[in-house]
């Protein structure tokens, strides 16, 4: 942010004979920046707040509602989150003194959206190979059906995915939590297929002349080539199945599969009423961010330029 | 993603252009191979679902409570539905959010992507814009569920100071609906500004310059150029929007759980209390069905009359 605002400030030319570099002073520029600023700061500055919070000892947070630094700076709402703390200690610090422990959701989260990205990816960067480079007779038909399920909104199979899943007995396990996105998605099909039309065919047509089969044709020539994009789809999958409620919600429901942003929403009904657990809460809403927020550090490039992706060509 | 929407042309493009699909020297039929690799995602499909939209579908005209068979009773939820305020009133509270929505979330996002466009367009800028949007509706509930408090959230704290009284964000029936619009306009709007920001990119420069060069004003520029080529994004975010804004449920689960008093059930939310908390299956079914047709209907409208998949730059 500091190099967003190093270029607005006035820059008049210092001299005439050696014209900076810089632009001259333009109020309209200097607005734009101003609202952008101002942006940027709506976007990032609800974290630090939440991090203020979580770094507070409960108690002491209504009577330094105002202040910007931690209100008795502590760690004891971390400590809180993954049941580190003693009940007594807990109430103490303002917490509610049930048990919990993030550390089982976090766990889960981690199972949950790890095997449904690998299944979800791989299993649909094979559908996208049969959509994009064998012929058979209804493939297009069957395309078109696939992505027709993107308008089926989500509540509407998951009635029914639910009385499946009860019916197989699966309920409140991870194999019924993940069932339903291990096979594809329409989106991930989507996208890899689309890909891998764009993708040059002629070593795989050399490959197939010397006689190579399609099963290591996608393996050793289309799955490598393809590394970038799967690692985007994949990054893009992850997130969006950590962040997953309505599912989790009604398939996992006990401890042992529950899953962070489930864990979440328990623990803030769990506060007592007039006084929630705020540090408590606002701690556990960051262990829940934080796995997506080293992801967004470490590939924000990939995560944001994925956004423009149109699929037209 | 909401990006799986994007492309309402794939459909039209025509994978036969290429080579592998001559014959090639010894290349059979390709079915059976085809059939190998597409086995999983069929089964995924056929289980998830093909077969639970039919059974949905199915589920809406029985009366069914979990533990017996379903039992046949034809129009009965329909009819039951259509006198239910509950359900108008769902509907009405959700149309409210959508609306909210669409001014709140795309006007913000236009002016966001103009800015980019116009000053800045590093990726760290579009990244920190993007941030809400990777985290999940639950967090960005709880969030803004604390710092909207009543009584100790920072937000009201700076209402206090700017001398105006305090605002029950969740508890007041008038507030709680915009303030969840106002939740998701804040996790959405760095997100669709990326989308029409993209939209802006492709927009070629020698348009612009000959535009110039006709002495058009900037107003001029941004009503018959600008808007004009970015009907087809503005279309898809119109569309993105709504379809998701219908379907609103984490936000509201996790914050008001469809209160105070009524405020904020909204469809599915109902749908959720029908069919999970009363075990009324058939019910929430038929509910459920409703908004599949409104949803099919609203992305129906948008695309036949707002023309999205047709490029004014051809």
């Amino acid at each position: 942010m500091t190099t967003t605002a190093s270029r607005a400030p006035l820059a008049k030319p210092a001299s005439r004979r050696r014209p900076s570099k810089r632009r001259p002073f333009n109020p309209r520029r200097a607005g734009a920046w101003a609202l952008l600023i101002l942006a940027i700061a709506v976007s990032v500055l609800p974290f630090l707040w939440v991090l203020r919070t979580a770094l507070s000892t409960n108690n002491a947070l209504a009577t330094n509602a105002g202040s910007l630094l931690p209100a008795e700076f502590t760690f004891g709402a971390f400590k809180r989150v993954f049941g580190l703390q003693t009940p007594a200690e807990a109430v103490a610090e303002g917490g509610s003194g049930a048990a919990i422990d993030f550390w089982i959701y976090l766990r889960n989260s981690v199972v949950f959206s790890s095997i449904t990205t690998a299944g979800a990816v791989f299993f649909s960067a094979m559908a996208a190979y049969a959509f994009a480079r064998l012929r058979w007779k209804g493939r297009n038909a069957v395309f078109s059906l696939f992505l027709g399920t993107m308008l089926v909104p989500p509540i509407f199979t998951a009635l029914p995915n639910f009385l499946l899943i009860k019916n197989l007995d699966l309920l409140n396990t991870m194999l019924g939590m993940v069932l339903p996105y291990l096979f594809m998605t329409p989106f991930a099909i989507f996208f890899l297929r689309q890909f891998f039309l764009n993708m040059s065919r002629e070593v795989e047509e050399a490959a197939m002349l010397d006689g190579a089969k399609h099963l290591r044709i996608f393996f050793q020539i289309v799955l490598p080539n393809a590394a970038a994009p799967i690692a985007t789809l994949a990054l893009l999958t992850f997130i969006g199945q950590w962040n997953e409620y309505f599912w989790p919600l009604l398939v996992g429901s006990q401890d042992d599969v529950r899953v962070l942003q489930v864990g979440l929403g328990v623990f803030k009904s769990q506060s007592p009423q007039g006084a929630p657990d705020w540090s408590g809460l606002m701690a556990a809403t960051l262990v829940s961010a934080l796995p997506v927020l080293v992801l967004f550090a470490a590939f924000g490039k990939k995560i944001v330029n994925s956004i423009g992706f149109s699929g037209i060509k | 993603m909401t990006t799986l929407t994007r492309n309402p042309r794939s459909r039209e493009q025509n994978p036969k252009r290429t080579l592998l699909n001559r014959k090639l020297p010894g290349t059979r039929s390709d079915v059976r191979i085809a059939l190998f690799f597409i086995a999983p995602a069929m089964i995924g499909f056929v289980l998830f679902y093909l077969v639970p939209t039919i059974r949905g579908i199915y589920l809406s005209f029985t009366e069914y409570n979990i533990l017996g068979d379903p039992e046949w009773i034809g129009l009965e939820n329909y009819q039951a539905i259509a006198k239910d305020p509950l359900f108008w009133n769902s509907l009405a509270v959700t149309g409210q959010y959508v609306i909210l929505n669409i001014a709140l979330q795309t006007s913000l996002a236009l002016g966001l992507a103009l800015l980019m466009h116009q000053v800045a367009k590093s990726t760290i800028i579009r990244g920190a814009l993007l941030l809400p949007y990777l985290m999940s509706n639950v967090i960005a509930a709880l969030l803004w569920f604390w710092m909207l408090d009543y009584q100790i959230g920072v937000v009201n704290q700076f209402i206090e100071w700017a001398g105006l009284p305090r605002a029950a964000f969740f508890g007041s029936e008038e507030w709680a609906i915009p303030t969840q619009a106002l939740i998701n306009t804040w996790r959405h709007m760095g997100y669709t500004a990326l989308l029409i920001f993209a939209g802006l990119q492709s927009i070629p420069g020698h348009v612009y310059e000959v535009a110039k060069l006709d002495g058009a004003s900037a107003w001029q520029t941004f009503s018959k150029i600008t808007i004009p080529l970015l009907r087809p994004v503005l279309v898809l975010v119109l569309v993105v929007t709504v379809i998701g804004s219908f379907q609103v449920f984490d936000t509201v689960a996790v914050t008001t759980g469809g209160g105070p008093v009524n405020a904020t059930r909204v469809i599915q939310y109902y749908i959720y209390q029908r069919a999970f908390t009363e075990s009324d299956f058939g019910y929430g079914a038929a509910i459920a069905v409703i908004l599949f047709l409104i949803l099919a209907l609203v992305a129906f409208i948008q695309m036949k009359f707002l023309k999205g998949n047709e490029s004014d730059l051809d």
